[in-house]
């Protein structure tokens, strides 16, 4: 359901550094706010986001309200293989989404 | 020579608000609402000062939205690398902002995100080395508009 888009470079040589950008979006609701029926609006963000290299964990983060809605996150991953970049996250509905990018590792 | 003592007395003067501002700039605040947070992640271990430098706006119009840029000094090799990065906040509802776990193959400690503030305070941002040291930066950030204020 949720959408994503993810930025990584296409080619790269083994031992690069490759920055990793994310967008997820996600109202990441508080629990704070109310609708207009003044009913709570129950709390709701991406708790966790893991990204996975080749079936490798790279970068997990777990994420609270304090995170803006539409999550963004840059990180930093090392180029070893060509292969697959895969993200996974689930938010507190239980609601899982998944998105992934190809990488080209050439000498 | 009544001038000159003038002098030296308006130029110490005008120096002392620059003194007051200059706080240690390593120095990390103990925040006392955060303490048994720090407690918990640290487990008793002593927060060391330096290694995490924070990127982020002085002043924030709203609080919906502050970048934020983590960068901890650390080769990321397997014995010297960052295990995990914890953002706390002085005055959000929910004190842990977000936990970033990272390992050697991350090759460079830096993560950059957008947070909600609730108004001006202390972010404390503590990094977990996979030595068992602890080391920490803090940050004031000025909020205008919270990100809280929203209750309609």
């Amino acid at each position: 359901m949720a959408l994503a888009r993810i930025q990584v470079p296409k080619d790269a040589k083994p031992g690069d550094l490759m920055a990793v950008r994310v967008a997820i979006q996600h109202p990441m609701e508080t629990g704070f706010r109310f609708d207009n029926m003044g009913k709570p609006i129950p709390k709701n963000v991406v708790n966790t986001l893991i990204c996975r290299y080749n079936g490798v964990e790279v970068f997990r983060a777990e994420m609270g309200s304090g995170i803006s809605a539409n999550p963004y996150l840059q990180f930093y991953t090392r180029a070893v293989a060509s292969g697959e970049l895969v993200f996974e996250w689930v938010d507190d509905a239980g609601e899982r989404g998944s998105e992934h990018a190809s990488i080209r590792v050439t000498a | 020579m009544a001038n000159r003592s003038r002098r030296t007395f308006l130029a110490a003067t005008a120096a002392l608000p620059l003194l007051v501002r200059m706080r240690p700039a390593n120095a990390v605040p103990t925040i006392e609402v955060l303490q048994p947070l720090v407690q918990k992640i640290t487990g008793g271990a002593q927060l060391r000062d330096g290694r995490v430098q924070l990127d982020i706006p002085p002043l924030s119009d709203n609080g919906n939205s502050v970048p934020l840029k983590i960068s901890v000094t650390s080769e990321m090799s397997e014995s010297d690398h960052v295990r995990a990065i914890h953002v706390l906040s002085e005055k959000n509802p929910r004190p842990v902002i977000a936990v970033f776990h990272l390992n050697p193959g991350c090759g460079r400690a830096e993560i950059s995100t957008r947070i909600r503030l609730n108004g001006a305070q202390t972010i404390l941002v503590i990094a977990a080395m996979a030595d068992g040291s602890f080391w920490a930066s803090s940050a004031e950030v000025i909020v205008t508009e919270t990100a809280c204020l929203d209750a309609t």
